[in-house]
């Protein structure tokens, strides 16, 4: 396996509570990793140690190695904005700006200085939002408040956010769990069609979802992780009996 | 009232009798809403008896003399039968202005520093601190004014401001006690930054995280998730936070007193003294009654300072409460 994400002796507390217990895993490239597991077992935790994230909850204290395509993002000397260019976060609950739809796309790229000038910036907000499924929705509408949007068409002009300051990783914390049926299927395709390019990590509680999506999965309980695998040896033939319950259970 | 409780108790129509308790229960609860409506309510009639009252008092000046000239009339003589405000309402202002000023700028960076980048810990500690300044009596305030601001201007602002500024009208030494605007302006300052820095806290914790976390997540710094994400948000609020501010400081009576020095003249410079509207009233309600019409053009600066005062709150608690009620996405 090609290891895009590399998780060493990963310790994560709340003021004296662990919420990650000497976490040890490997996110393979390109792919689409499911991280599942029961309510409070640490799936959003590991998630934020991703994107550096977890530093934005006071009290919260991280010991161990997260590297990113070999190199520690906690090392003293990396900008945390460079992470979070690299790995994009696509929030549970849709956030678009109380800006226009086409001020949403192009605000990372803004911040990073990406383009040269107003076309550049324009034809990039299409480019993204095709990759999203948005833009035959919105091209009429680019400068109607992002709000105006349904919720589904939100989470995917949040995609397109993301994916406009060209990161390498996806995250996904339930990412379709305020949506729809009709809009999960819409982002389920999204992210099937965008693992060519992108390390996409996924955090779902939907079995179903899971088997959809995921190529390798990790199963956590109690913040440790119990199983890491390619997802058809997982969900077939579970190895721990933590595992094999929770699948079971959710049947 | 007793007939929407008898309809409440026929639409109960699962079959089941009501036990009267829950009547008498139902009776207490609007009884209670009621009495709550109209404690809530006491300030709004006072105010208004107030104002009505402070309006039927200074009528005698108004009928004397047109509203315009008692507004912008340059003297002040009494005895002589002129009432002209214009010295007052401007050393208002100028103490005002000079006031909000000063507080304005570190009280935002304070806000900004507690509501975005301090640790809970801090926080826990700074609230209290805030509540406490905002609590000390306003006469304490004008003492310690009287024996560091004054001192401090005319020791040392004064030299500083006649060697380097003396050019500049603004800031130029007319009259050498320390006692006047800048004085006044500092000592305000210090009473509502406190006020600034905990409304405009409030206003920052409007936005929800989520905002904040959107901005971040793209690898936006936290500076520039505040100027393009929070502030465009919260503008109104911090204006309304000043506005609020700026009121308190119109109105602040004592504290300015004691430094202002109390000359009724119309101010060209922050070291001119000054005389306010309300030490105005303060130094003179009760004393030499008995010249013509001195009590009502009194109770007329008195309603100018509570009409503006009233438009100023009125205006920043709409905006403030739009704000905490706004719907966000
Ligand atoms: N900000 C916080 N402060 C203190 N404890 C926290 C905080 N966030 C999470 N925890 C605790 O850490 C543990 C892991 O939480 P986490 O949110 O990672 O779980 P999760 O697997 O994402 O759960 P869910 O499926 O419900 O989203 C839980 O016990 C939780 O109570
Ligand atoms: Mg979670």
């Amino acid at each position: 396996m090609d290891p895009h994400v590399q998780v060493k002796n990963l310790n994560v507390y709340y003021g004296k509570q662990q919420a990650l217990k000497d976490v040890n895993i490997e996110i393979p490239k390109k792919q689409i990793t499911v991280i599942m597991g029961p309510s409070g077992c640490g799936k959003t935790t590991l998630l934020k140690t991703f994107n550096r994230f977890l530093e934005l909850t006071d009290g919260a204290q991280l010991t161990g190695e997260v590297l990113v395509d070999g190199e520690n993002i906690y090392d003293r000397d990396v900008d945390v904005t460079e992470v979070r260019k690299v790995v994009g976060l696509l929030a549970q609950r849709p956030s678009p700006l109380p800006m226009s739809i086409y001020d949403n796309v192009v605000y990372g790229m803004h911040i990073h200085k990406m383009k040269r000038d107003r076309r550049e910036y324009k034809a990039a907000v299409k480019h993204y939002l095709e990759i999203a499924g948005l833009w035959e929705e919105v091209q009429k509408r680019m400068h109607d408040p992002a709000t105006s949007l349904s919720i589904g068409q939100q989470q995917r002009l949040c995609l397109a956010r993301g994916l406009a300051v060209e990161p390498e990783i996806i995250l996904g914390d339930e990412p379709t769990s305020a949506l729809d049926p009709i809009s999960s299927q819409n982002i389920e395709a999204r992210l099937i069609e965008l693992k060519q390019q992108y390390t996409t990590v996924i955090v779902t509680h939907t079995l179903r979802q899971a088997k959809r999506l995921a190529d390798y999965v990790i199963y956590m309980y109690m913040g440790e992780v119990v199983e890491a695998g390619p997802a058809s040896e997982v969900f077939n033939n579970p190895q721990h009996k933590r595992t094999r319950a929770y699948l079971e259970g959710l049947f | 009232m007793s007939e929407t409780i008898s309809l409440k108790v026929e639409t109960q129509s699962d079959g089941r009798s009501i036990r009267p308790s829950s009547v008498a229960r139902a009776r207490q609860d609007q009884t209670a809403k009621r009495t709550f409506f109209i404690v809530t309510l006491l300030p709004v009639i006072l105010i208004v008896m107030i104002t009505i009252a402070l309006f039927l008092r200074a009528l005698p000046i108004l009928n004397a003399h047109p509203f315009t000239q008692l507004l912008f009339g340059d003297v002040w003589k009494p005895s002589a039968g002129l009432f002209g405000f214009k010295p007052f309402i401007l050393g208002t202002v100028w103490v005002t202005a000079v006031g909000v000023l000063l507080a304005v700028p570190p009280s935002l960076l304070v806000a900004i520093y507690l509501a975005e980048y301090a640790h809970t810990m801090t926080r826990s500690v700074a609230k209290p601190i805030l509540d406490l300044l905002a609590a000390i009596p306003p006469v304490v305030y004008g003492v310690w004014g009287l024996l560091a601001i004054v001192p401090f201007v005319q020791g040392v602002l004064a030299p500083l401001s006649d060697r380097w500024l003396d050019s500049i009208p603004l800031f130029a030494i007319n009259q050498p006690t320390g006692f006047g605007i800048l004085a006044a302006g500092i000592v305000l300052a210090v009473m509502i930054a406190p006020l600034i820095i905990s409304v405009v806290y409030e206003v920052f914790s409007t936005v929800p995280n989520e905002l904040r976390n959107a901005s971040l997540a793209v690898g936006a710094t936290r500076w520039q998730t505040i100027r393009r994400i929070v502030l465009p948000q919260i503008l109104p609020g911090i204006i309304a936070a000043i506005v609020l501010a700026a009121s308190r400081a119109f109105g602040e009576t004592i504290a300015v007193l004691i430094v202002v020095g109390n000359v009724a003249n119309i101010p060209t410079s922050i070291f001119d003294s000054a005389y306010p509207l309300p030490a105005l009233i303060a130094n003179n309600y009760g004393d030499m009654m008995s010249i013509p019409l001195y009590d009502a053009a009194l109770l007329g600066a008195a309603l100018i300072l509570l009409v503006v005062i009233l438009i100023f709150n009125v205006i920043s608690t709409l905006v403030l409460q739009r704000l905490k009620r706004r719907s966000w996405a």
